[in-house]
């Protein structure tokens, strides 16, 4: 069965002050079947978002894709033309962002938002599309969904914006959702909420996900598989037990241990060293070696992939199963 | 924890006694006449706080929980010295601060220090980091011998190499603009620090770092904090005691063990449903329902009996009284009065 989409040595490039290239993605590869939910994870500047706006191909000039390919059931989206990417886009393929008051048009009421996003694709009498906006956002929870369609975005709080982004992105059962930090900037009741709903309406309409978040725990909770990134690669991928409970790369080791957790209230958290290398002086070979405890003179050189295409680490000195 | 269960016996640091805070305009003369024959309506009021008690032992570190909006930065800026609330008792060292004045009040505001959430907002852009160490410190007269030196220690104390002083805070990224801010909080030797969700805009590994950070300066400096967050996980990690904020009241105060194992108020069971861990399998996320309402119009009674799954009658008429439900432990909720009876 071919994945529904597969990620393959995406290459993305940003030119840098001198004119040399600067990596924001580099030879990163995944895939994605129908229904999962994959959970893309880094720190700042890891290249998680990037990723997610290459696959879309929202990366602006003098950005670019300099190589590799992004194969949507099969077909490769790097190479498709301008009309055949403006079809996929909000129809097939939907993406919500971390901040709604950026994605929504301040000065348009829902409704018409919601139905705009109907007529890009669909031809369909406004009667119609009305009672389809009003609909999806019932879906999500939004009370009394008829009156609020002539509501402006600001009239919104957060969280019902961030119910309006997603039923946006729902609104043409989309086979995958990329999800950018969409709960980041909400409370924790309301971050409860939203995935609730979320999880709800894409399982109910078999959708898949790519989760792009900072945040573990929301993570472990939430999807199939996990992909760490670290300095624009994927330094780690798996099911999400075997990286969180068995993970082999001392930075994704590290990420789980300096979270606070029940076991060491009190005491100190096992920090990593340093900060995020940025993208100017990205360190020749592992990204990760000027700040790992197990760095040695090989980490000079950029490690291969080890293991299977579902289950990889980069890494020369990766822990061992036993004392992980 | 032990440095504050030993001292638990004298005087609290800080004693909040029945805070309000109101913000809104102030109607002048001719509104006050048009409001009084029923031309204008009286300007919204925010009821931030409504009648808060706290208080903060010597040594301990209290976290302050809750949801944006529920007046708990508000709290903490009171806590600091930086607002004066509209109504009630605010004891520093056992003496009533707003009745403080000269050098009393000049030692009460140096001695408690805020750290701010967004370390760039709170730095000047044009000054270089040991301008903006040693600003404070050198009008208050502290610096005694040679001030290169004495910001060297301060910057050195938190962490931060002080070779790179003569830079400008947006040279730094945010984990070192965050040291940048608690060095030059320390710098004026405070024993009590505000911390508002410091560490919230930091990724995971420099969280790690700071949080570090904040435990070993308590044990060299001998600090209290008031440690301001909305993630329950790092203030579960950080605080002896905390207290949970529901638009604007405290609903529930104990000792961190007490609080996560056995929570009383609903408003706490159903937030400590969500503190973040890492646990690999799906789950459901059971949510509350509804939002924080607005502080411009506070539900009556209970503030929380919108939401509330176990409310009655008697939630929507009559606001719960704070009480002592076990040793150490505050909440208010009519519940407890139930199972009681």
């Amino acid at each position: 069965m071919t994945p529904l989409l597969e990620v393959r040595d995406l290459v993305t490039e940003f030119p840098g002050e001198d004119g040399k290239p600067l990596r924001a993605v580099n030879e990163v590869s995944f895939q994605i079947n129908r229904g999962e939910v994959l959970g893309l994870v880094g720190e700042s500047g890891s290249g998680k978002s990037v990723t997610g706006f290459s696959i879309l191909g929202l990366i602006d000039e003098p950005g670019r894709i300099a190589s590799g390919q992004v194969l949507f059931n099969g077909d490769d989206l790097t190479r498709a033309d301008a009309k055949t990417r403006r079809n996929l886009r909000g129809r097939r393929i939907a993406m919500v962002f971390q901040d709604p008051m950026m994605t929504l048009n301040p000065v348009l009421r829902i409704g018409v938002q919601l139905m705009e996003t109907l007529h890009a694709h669909e031809k369909i009498s406004r009667h119609e599309a009305r009672a389809r906006a009003r609909d999806a956002l019932g879906m999500v929870g939004i009370p009394s969904p008829e009156e609020r369609l002539d509501a402006y975005p600001h009239e919104f709080s957060g969280g019902m914006r961030q119910r309006v982004a997603i039923a946006i992105a729902l609104l043409h059962r989309p086979d995958l959702i990329i999800a950018d930090e969409p709960t980041t900037a909400l409370d924790v009741t309301i971050q409860a909420q939203i995935i609730s709903e979320f999880q709800k309406l894409t399982e109910l309409q078999g959708t898949a996900v790519i989760w792009i978040t900072h945040d573990l725990a929301i993570v472990s909770s939430l999807a199939d598989r996990i992909a760490v990134m670290y300095g624009g690669r994927i330094v780690e991928t798996g099911d999400v037990f075997s990286v969180l409970e068995t993970p082999s790369h001392p930075y994704t080791r590290g990420l789980i241990r300096s979270v606070p957790s029940e076991n060491n209230q009190g005491g100190r958290l096992a920090q990593i060293p340093g900060v995020t290398p940025s993208l100017t002086n990205m360190p020749e070979g592992c990204a990760f070696r000027t700040r790992c405890e197990r760095a040695s003179e090989a980490c000079r050189q950029q490690p291969a992939i080890s293991g299977t295409e579902l289950r990889y680490y980069r890494c020369f000195h990766p822990y061992e199963k036993a004392n992980a | 924890m032990t440095l504050s269960a030993s001292q638990s016996h004298t005087e609290p640091l800080l004693d909040l006694r029945k805070i309000s805070m109101r913000f809104g305009a102030k109607p002048d003369l001719a509104a006050r006449i048009s409001i009084a024959l029923g031309i204008a309506k009286r300007p919204p009021v925010v009821h931030a706080l409504d009648e808060v008690d706290l208080s903060i032992k010597r040594g301990e570190v209290l976290g302050l929980v809750g949801e944006s909006g529920c007046g708990k930065s508000t709290l903490g800026r009171i806590a600091a010295g930086i607002l004066n609330p509209s109504s009630g008792e605010v004891y520093w060292k056992g003496r009533d601060r707003l009745k403080l004045s000269g050098k009393a009040l000049h030692d009460a505001d140096l001695s408690a220090q805020m750290i701010f959430q967004n370390s760039m907002a709170a730095l000047n852009p044009r000054m270089n980091i040991e301008t903006l160490v040693a600003e404070a410190p050198a009008i208050h007269g502290l610096i005694k011998g040679n001030r290169g030196e004495y910001v060297d220690d301060y910057l050195r104390k938190a962490g931060f190499d002080p070779t790179m002083k003569r830079r400008l805070p947006h040279q730094f990224s945010g984990g070192q603009r965050a040291r940048v801010n608690i060095a030059r909080a320390l710098a004026v030797q405070p024993d009590f620090l505000v911390c508002d969700e410091s560490v919230a805009a930091l990724d995971v590994s420099i969280q790690a770092q700071i949080l570090n950070l904040f435990m070993d300066l308590r044990e060299q400096l001998n600090l209290t904090y008031l440690f301001v967050s909305h993630d329950l996980g790092v203030v579960k990690h950080i605080s002896d005691r905390v207290a949970i904020m529901y638009l604007g009241r405290v609903v529930e105060e104990a000792p961190v063990k007490e609080v996560y194992s056995r929570p009383n108020h609903p408003y706490t069971q159903s937030l400590l449903a969500e503190v973040p861990r890492i646990k690999p399998g799906k789950r459901r996320f059971e949510a509350l329902k509804g939002e924080l309402p607005s502080p411009l119009n506070p539900p009556p009674g209970c503030h929380f009996h919108p939401r509330c799954p176990h409310a009655h009658e008697r939630c929507r008429i009559e606001a719960p009284l704070r009480k002592e439900i076990a040793p150490g432990h505050f909440s208010a909720c009519h519940l407890n009065d139930r199972s009681v009876t």
